[in-house]
């Protein structure tokens, strides 16, 4: 594990959400949420500050964080690559794309890419089934995506 | 009260609201199986994640099984505890426990001491009919505690021991369904986290998930080495619950059969840690009287409570939790330690042996002491004063290897000089016992008269929390006792806010103190074997005929020839210590 530092602003508001969630251990989930906002991801670092503000073990963070798949240890690319698996999305090939998007960029689901430049996740349904098969790469929606789009798809952030 | 009647296997059963089917049955002598289920009154341990679905018994009425540790009894309920259908799941929740689990119990460290397998065999699990994926984890060997989570069943006990019982909070559930796993923050080694090695975990442990680093390979290694002279002391916990390793009843007191079968070992000198006990007492109540003596006389900076510092696992626990308080306990060695530094000053000079050419072993109740003899502190030119620490469990291990019949061997006495001690030193192995022994003494030198009397029922116990004042004639001293971690950080806490009203607190690890150690016979679930364990201290306490530590001629002679005086210079450097914050701090 390397150690990273973290920004010290970003530690104080982090220090100042988990104040207001009163430092108490029952409110750790949403403690890390807003980490996860804050830092895009959640590092070890990161764990211990909240153990420490939260008054809990780090053990028990680490627990909750890989319990709950919405956190993340890894940080997120710099574009970060989501593939709809909602029921009209998966019917409509999202699985052949996603495989497409992991062969191009030699990565799993929940993986960033070496560069730092993407990162694939799968998420259930963004409620634009008209378009099925739906992925977003940051805040740009594409629609109706086929596995022959996808090598299209990563030219344009390259 | 309310009160609740209803009927398990045909019997009227009649009891309190919010008891469980389990323990109802229990009371009318129904013993239903458990498995990831343990209760230790007195110890504030209590474990029913409902987890196992071993303990399930049909209720009529309801659709389901229920599983008896975590269901209430209701009025009228007919419970089955033992119908076709509970049999058939219970095998089947066995199987599939059993699926997931080595079979690898021929060489496993558990084998003949584990729930699981005696389970396996009450059940009569003859095959195991579900085939499928295995997980497999990366092994992780501390320096007292080794974890082999392949064997892991997530029963969830250690995590109630460390996080509950103990505070200590390294272990936790990780991940999800199949993949989920108990494991210290970021899956480190328990070496690289806050874990004290105090071996409770490894204590509750019903599977070989969770075992002692076992050194009694190394141990015959160095009494089978013509080159080398071996000298091994014993805990005073150890003698209270060998023989339970033999099948003995629980507190009878094998001392001498000890001695004798270490011997019979091949060890060159069999001493006794008791004699380094009555040693740290000399050092500990003069750090005491004289923090006392210094505060009466209006010194406003010395630290008061003065705290033990016997304890490895207690040591471990503030250097990470409390650092702000490290200069508050006493800094005497421990026993163990004392013990060590001196067989390798005063008596390797007796023999005229070079430091290189002596081993010394300890056998004690602990985990924690493995690691003890391993800081780099308490080594010269890195080799180490004690250089091999087994457990209780290891000694009887290496007894069976050496086929002795442990019940027939004679009684032996301890060799001389560090053989010799008080009944002082003896109940170090229980709860109340270090500060009771350091009072014996403290109270004929603070006041140079005899004590009125050697016992002082007042300090003893089994509450998690205990408190005395003592009557220095005039002098009101008052005296904590706390055992378990979890208690220990209460006291702790009192003292950071101020609150603490205490002269010198006594602070062990393992629920009851060293007899309840991580090292000691399994207990299986049964704190009266920890009970009859206390019991047989004070038996021997009292058959002694020397019970004041600076009562020892041994000791006296100690001084005389070598130390000079206790906490005099010699003292400091042999038998005082320092600790270290080893708190982790965040960056930022």
């Amino acid at each position: 594990m390397a150690n990273i530092k973290l920004p010290a602003a970003k530690v104080e508001e982090l220090k100042g959400v988990c104040k207001r969630l009163g430092n108490e251990g029952g409110e750790l989930i949403n403690a890390l949420h807003a980490a996860q906002e804050l830092f895009g991801y959640l590092p070890a670092e990161v764990q211990e500050l909240v153990a420490s503000e939260m008054n809990v073990s780090v053990a028990h963070v680490y627990g909750v964080v890989t319990f709950y798949s919405f956190f993340s240890m890894i940080p997120k690319g710099e574009h970060p690559i989501s593939i709809c698996m909602g029921t009209a999305c998966y019917v409509r090939g999202a699985e052949k794309v996603l495989d497409e998007f992991k062969r191009h960029l030699n990565v799993k689901v929940g993986e960033t890419t070496q560069d730092g430049k993407f990162s694939i996740s799968c998420l259930r349904c963004v409620g634009a089934c008209g378009l099925a098969p739906v992925v977003t790469v940051g805040e740009k929606v594409y629609g109706r995506v086929a596995a022959e789009d996808v090598k299209g798809i990563l030219e344009e952030y390259r | 009260m309310e009160i609740v009647q209803l009927t398990i296997d045909n019997k009227k059963v009649v009891v309190e609201k919010g008891t469980t089917i389990l323990e109802a049955a229990k009371n009318i002598g129904v013993d239903i199986p458990t498995l990831c289920y343990m209760k230790l009154d007195d110890m504030n341990f209590e474990n029913k994640p409902g987890g196992c679905r071993v303990c399930v018994v049909e209720v009529e009425g309801r659709r389901n099984l229920a599983p008896a540790c975590k269901t209430e009894c209701t009025e009228g309920m007919q419970i089955n505890t033992h119908s076709v259908r509970v049999v058939n799941a219970r095998r089947t929740v066995m199987e599939l426990i059993l699926s997931d689990h080595p079979f690898d119990c021929l060489v496993c460290a558990k084998s003949g001491d584990c729930d699981l397998q005696s389970l396996a065999q009450k059940l009569g699990i003859r095959e195991v009919r579900y085939q499928g994926e295995k997980n497999t984890y990366k092994s992780d060997e501390s320096p007292a505690i080794v974890r082999e989570m392949e064997k892991c069943i997530m029963c969830r006990r250690c995590e109630t021991a460390c996080n509950e019982v103990q505070t200590v909070g390294v272990l936790s559930a990780i991940n999800r369904g199949f993949e989920s796993v108990v494991a210290p923050a970021f899956e480190m080694d328990l070496d690289h986290s806050a874990c004290t090695f105090c071996g409770q975990c490894v204590a509750v442990c019903p599977t070989g998930a969770l075992t002692q680093r076992d050194s009694s390979a190394k141990v015959m290694d160095a009494i089978v080495d013509p080159t080398k002279t071996v000298i091994v002391q014993t805990a005073p916990a150890v003698r209270a619950a060998l023989g339970e390793e033999f099948g003995m009843e629980a507190g009878t007191l094998v001392t001498g059969k000890m001695v004798s079968a270490l011997r019979k070992l091949g060890f060159d000198h069999v001493f006794d840690t008791d004699f380094a006990a009555d040693l740290t007492i000399m050092e500990e109540s003069t750090e005491l009287l004289g923090r006392l003596n210094a505060h009466l006389n209006g010194d406003k900076d010395v630290k008061l409570p003065i705290l033990t510092s016997c304890c490895p696992g207690w040591v471990n626990f503030f250097e990470h939790q409390f650092p702000d308080m490290i200069d508050i306990p006493s800094t005497a060695k421990s026993p163990q330690q004392m013990f060590g530094a001196i067989a390798k000053t005063y008596f390797a000079d007796q023999l005229k042996k070079e430091r290189k050419d002596v081993v010394v072993v300890s056998v004690m109740p602990c985990l924690a002491k493995k690691y003890e003899c391993s800081r780099d502190e308490f080594k010269v030119d890195g080799d180490p004063d004690v250089n091999l620490s087994i457990s209780t469990r290891e000694l009887a291990q290496m007894i069976r290897n050496a086929n002795l019949n442990f019940e027939a061997l004679e009684e032996d006495d301890f060799d001389q000089p560090m053989g010799e001690s008080t009944g002082a030193a003896v109940i170090f192995g229980t709860t109340g016992g270090v500060i009771e022994a350091a009072v014996r003494t403290a109270y004929e030198v603070q006041t140079k008269k005899p004590l009125p009397k050697v016992d002082f029922e007042e300090l003893r116990g089994f509450e998690g929390i205990r408190s005395a004042t003592i009557d220095f004639d005039g002098l009101p001293i008052n005296i904590g006792i706390a055992h378990g971690l979890g208690n220990a950080r209460k006291l702790l806490e009192d003292i950071r806010a101020g609150k603490s009203q205490f002269h010198a607190i006594e602070i062990m690890a393992c629920p009851g103190g060293c007899i309840g150690g991580g090292g000691q016979p399994y207990h299986h679930g049964d704190v009266e074997i920890l009970k009859k364990r206390q019991r047989a201290i004070y038996e021997e306490d009292r058959g002694k005929v020397l019970r004041k530590s600076h009562e020892n001629p041994f000791i006296a002679k100690l001084y005389e020839e070598f130390l000079g005086e206790p906490c005099g210079h010699k003292s400091h450097e042999l038998l005082h210590t320092h600790y270290y914050d080893k708190k982790k701090k965040v960056e930022i």
